[in-house]
């Protein structure tokens, strides 16, 4: 009967998702929801039913870290371990849970009830600590709300009729400038381009100097132009939403609050390039905005602004599907992205040819941020005056920064390009600053000597991410949380990243528990400088930033853990006998290992 | 006392083979022993390894006492020779990391065929085996590798001869292989 | 329009379309390189190719020639890179050369010889991995795998069977194989396939053949890799017992 079940359920997904092969991810993702893994009679099945084999299905499963073969608990709960998450308290909330529930971390508990684990940044870093809760959201955990969990949890009451005050997630705007403080009517953006043409909007955004918000910096027009210039049958506008960066958080806000004005850009961009086709890629960490974007979507369309004949403009049909991420920071490089759209692993294409000819399907393709998109939009109506009133000559217009960590007022701010990592300090009420850390865990570890440094695209570059660390917290606990971070999402395709990630990490712990030594350090040097040079994509070219970055910025961070002999063992000698000790029980002198390196 | 360079070897977690590969530098064996003289190794049983210029170790380290006798190479020996595929990366004797140490145990001592009196020993003088198996250079700095199973008499006796000259120690193509 | 470009002051000639590694192959230069064999879609993942072209590196097996363009490969640099990428693939699976039949026709092991590589003096891995014998004519030692993909392109490009897929993340993506029980006995699998002749290592073997040819006489034990070509050169079927 089960099977009958599942096979329904599978036939029902299927139809939703027009059977096509490059739905599979989104088709898994509901199935993981529904049955809290991915039987083995699932993949199977939907390989029959989409032709394609059996183990693209499978390694699909593989890659992305929320889909299962195991089934994971009917409560499925994923504090999320970013550093920050850490400094509020995290950790002991995660664990407390778990023993309360009589379930060691990271597993699922034998009556298949809750599974209790970690995931890496959830985007609420001023709202910690978080969690993912059946992938929704919860904020502000705190120790006095375990007990009412273990309640719900073992009362089996389902998550939609948990107290909805937990899974509140404020805006937190702490800041406006001229992006939030603007209003945008709806389909001003659409009707200014329909009224001046392609060509004198093309000229706008060149004009304004807008680069991508994402953190690369890439300027916007230098993509549109190429897109509407490719060759192909269709065109394809991709909305990157995919937003895994530690420590940001601001998509998360414009999807919530400005999702008009995000859809409204994309759906220029579709008007200036010729496209019919539109997606947004939500990451899996926001499930619970879905909802609300669907129904933006829906409300669009019934108001003529998306869709067929939009503004009663015949032939200008575009429509926009949200996809869901599982679990996978990779995603968010933007050929990695496509591939995921496609419905396989998140490896980065090899480039050429760039997705502005060659994207989505083999179709000329425009992926940009979510912020870039409402900022398009904006300067569509508004003008590149406008936008240029703000900003320096190279990082036109403002930015907004997403700020966590030890300050007074963490949250959203805009900032024109060019403030100071000083200024922003000041605003958001951060003291005994030790180290701002921009851009996430790729980014830079910037020292209160280098606090007068500006946001920019020309000085320090970020998605958003700025994380503030005072002078009471061990800054190589945020090292060493990254380096994780990044063995986790190495994407597995190429050598350096895939092994030097898990070396880096190694060499590391070694450091951190005070076994390391300089010969350690020149190692991680080597290994780091080989993983930016030789990686395939940006994500490994960057992993050994926050090692190699601190080694520099901060060297007595690691000096003073290092011991002074001149090598030390790879493992902890005496705990390497600690399992004969136990089989033979012995523990006499001779049973144990005395000192480490020599 | 002569000016002669002194020269230390052990195995380890070893078969032996590498220290016969030393021997099979046959009559240069003879010029070899003009230039060195042997402390501690199998060859002339001395237990205890005093100053030396140079240590040479065959086979990994999987036991405390293991552990020991490296360490001691090291503190004692100016330059330190991992030689011989166990040395280098585990080798066979690391075939073992496949399982735990429990499961090596009890199947050599408890379940095995042909097992009698099954117990594991637990004698003190029996030193305990690692959790795993390691290469030398996960426990000690090593200066030089020469890899092979065993590595070949001709390259044992290029690189001694290269570094009691003082030359640098170079290989031709088919001196080193890993096998 | 053919034209010409420079690897480490030699002149190669090339013709439209072809990457660096196609010239360099077509003019008899040697780029050291694992997960590229010229009769498939080059794939760029264990980037032994990794040159310096005009002072930028990227794969050659992936980069159009391009007229003019300065490319340096065996300099001390990207030797020493080269080193830390196979000592990197050596440490992530467990190569136990002395026990292995492939020893001394090994790319991975010749590509070390190659490069100078004496020991892989990283932290060794040591991951669980298993031996699939259930094939009656071939074994696979996942032990040896290096995940260049050639087994999953052949089956997939060439055989049309898909048998073959990496699967897993990061550090723990690792090769699976299709059939209802993963074992490759099960599998649509066959001595004769394009994917039982391309592996690079001992990961995918014939079975009932081994250590037949004596050391010495090996692929690789007299020339090097760059001289006597990638082991896929040299097939070794079923019926050549």
């Amino acid at each position: 009967m089960a099977e009958i079940t599942i096979t329904d359920r599978i036939d029902g997904l299927l139809g939703q998702w027009g059977n096509q092969p490059q739905n599979l991810l989104q088709i898994l993702i509901r199935v993981q929801q529904s049955l809290h893994h991915i039987p083995a009679t699932a993949i199977d099945y939907l390989a029959r039913k989409l032709g394609c084999p059996q183990v693209q299905v499978e390694g699909l499963v593989g890659f992305y870290s929320f889909l299962h073969v195991e089934p994971r608990g009917s409560y499925d709960i994923l504090f999320s371990d970013n550093i920050t998450d850490r400094m509020l308290g995290g950790q002991g909330v995660a664990a407390a849970l778990a023993e309360r529930l009589g379930v060691a971390l990271g597993t699922t508990r034998s009556d298949g009830r809750v599974s209790v684990g970690y995931t890496f940044c959830t985007g609420m870093g001023d709202q910690g600590p978080a969690a993912l809760v059946n992938g929704y959201t919860m904020t502000r955990l705190t120790p006095d709300r375990i007990g009412q969990m273990v309640e719900l949890i073992e009362g089996a009451v389902p998550v939609t009729d948990w107290p909805q005050e937990w899974f509140v997630v404020e805006d937190n705007i702490q800041r406006r400038d001229i992006l939030l403080q603007t209003a945008l009517p709806d389909g001003a953006a659409i009707d200014r381009v329909l009224e001046i043409g392609v060509d004198a909007l093309l000229q706008e955004m060149d004009a304004s100097g807008l680069r991508g918000r994402g953190g690369a910096g890439f300027g916007t027009a230098l993509k549109w132009r190429p897109c509407r210039e490719a060759t192909g049958a269709d065109r394809v506008v991709v909305c990157n939403a995919d937003e895994g960066e530690p420590g940001t958080f601001k998509d998360r806000l414009l999807l919530q609050r400005y999702a008009d004005r995000v859809v409204e850009g994309m759906t220029l961009c579709a008007a200036v390039i010729g496209a019919s086709k539109g997606f947004i890629y939500l990451r899996g960490e926001y499930l619970y905005l879905l909802k609300g974007l669907e129904a933006e979507l829906q409300r669009r369309r019934e108001s003529g602004l998306l869709g067929r004949s939009i503004r009663g403009r015949e032939g200008f049909d575009f429509d926009i599907e949200i996809h869901l991420g599982a679990g996978a920071y990779i995603c968010g490089e933007e050929s990695a992205l496509i591939e995921s759209l496609e419905g396989k692993r998140g490896h980065p294409r090899v480039r050429p040819p760039f997705p502005v000819t060659s994207g989505y399907m083999g179709l000329p393709t425009v992926v940009n941020n979510v912020e870039t998109f409402m900022a398009a939009a904006m300067i569509g109506v508004q003008g590149a005056e406008w936008f240029r009133s703000r900003g320096t000559e190279e990082s036109s217009g403002t930015k907004l920064l997403t700020i966590s960590g030890d300050c007074a007022r963490p949250g959203i701010y805009e900032y024109p390009y060019g403030v100071t990592v000083e200024q922003v300090l000041t605003d958001c009420g951060a003291q005994d600053v030790q180290a701002v850390q921009v851009a996430g865990a790729a980014g830079s570890c910037v020292p209160p000597s280098e606090f007068g440094r500006q946001i920019a695209f020309e000085d320090l570059a970020t998605g958003g991410s700025f994380m503030i660390f005072n002078q009471g917290r061990d800054l190589l606990e945020m090292v060493e949380n990254f380096a994780a971070f990044f063995v986790h999402e190495s994407c597995g395709f190429c050598t350096p990243c895939r092994v030097g990630t898990s070396l880096m990490h190694k060499r590391l712990t070694k450091v951190v528990v005070g076994h390391a030594t300089r010969a350690d350090m020149e190692r991680m040097c080597d290994i780091g400088a080989l993983m930016r040079k030789a990686s395939h994509c940006g994500l490994g070219q960057t992993a050994a930033n926050c090692i190699l970055g601190t080694m520099d910025s901060f060297p007595a961070l690691y000096a003073e853990r290092l011991r002074s002999t001149s090598f030390e063992p790879a493992f902890d000698l005496d705990a390497s006998l600690q399992e004969a000790r136990e089989i033979t029980g012995r523990d006499d002198p001779g049973a144990h290992l005395k000192g480490g390196g020599v | 006392m002569t000016n002669k360079t002194r020269v230390a070897t052990a195995s380890l977690a070893g078969c032996f083979g590498c220290h016969m590969s030393i021997l099979d530098i046959d009559e240069r064996i003879i010029q070899l022993a003009d230039l060195v003289e042997f402390d501690r190794t199998p060859i002339t049983d001395i237990k205890e390894v005093g100053e030396c210029d140079v240590g040479i170790i065959e086979g990994g380290v999987c036991n405390a006492d293991n552990v020991e006798v490296l360490k001691e190479f090291r503190r004692n020996c100016k330059i330190l020779v991992s030689l011989g595929a166990c040395s280098i990366n585990g080798g066979i004797p690391a075939m073992r990391n496949q399982y735990t140490l429990k499961q090596c145990l009890e199947e050599s001592y408890l379940h095995g065929i042909g097992v009698e009196d099954a117990q594991i020993p637990s004698d003190p003088e029996i030193p305990l085996l690692l959790n795993k198996l390691h290469p030398i250079h996960e426990v000690v700095w090593v200066d030089y590798f020469l890899p092979g199973c065993p590595p070949p008499a001709d390259t044992i006796w290029t690189f001694l001869e290269e570094l009691l000259s003082g030359k640098p120690i170079e290989f031709a193509y088919r001196q080193i292989r890993y096998d | 329009m053919s034209g010409q470009f420079i690897i480490d002051h030699k002149p190669v000639p090339f013709e439209p379309g072809q990457t660096i590694m196609d010239a360099a192959m077509a003019a008899g230069i040697y780029i050291p390189h694992l997960c590229h064999n010229p009769e498939f879609h080059p794939h760029a993942s264990c980037k032994l190719c990794t040159v310096k072209i005009n002072g930028r590196p990227a794969s050659a097996c992936t980069t159009q020639a391009a007229e003019g363009a300065v490319v340096e490969s065996e300099t001390d640099e990207l030797m020493d890179d080269r080193r830390i990428l196979l000592k990197m693939l050596f440490v992530e699976g467990n190569h136990v050369c002395p026990a292995c039949e492939k020893s001394g026709r090994c790319q991975l092991q010749a590509v070390a010889y190659y490069c100078n590589m004496l020991a892989p003096e990283f932290t060794h891995f040591y991951p669980q991995r298993d031996v699939d014998a259930s094939h009656p004519d071939m074994v696979i030692d996942f032990n040896r795998c290096i995940l260049c993909n050639l087994c999953v392109r052949a089956s997939r490009d060439v055989d049309g069977k898909d048998v073959f897929a990496i699967s897993g993340r990061g550090i723990g993506s690792h090769l699976i194989i299709s059939s209802p029980s993963g074992r490759l006995g099960d599998s649509a699998f066959d001595a004769e396939d394009k994917a039982a002749q391309v592996c690079p290592v001992g990961a995918i073997m014939l079975k009932h053949q081994g250590y037949d040819v004596p050391i010495g006489q090996r692929l690789y034990d007299q020339e090097p890799v760059s001289v006597v070509g990638d082991v896929a050169k040299y097939v070794v079927k079923k019926h050549d017992q």
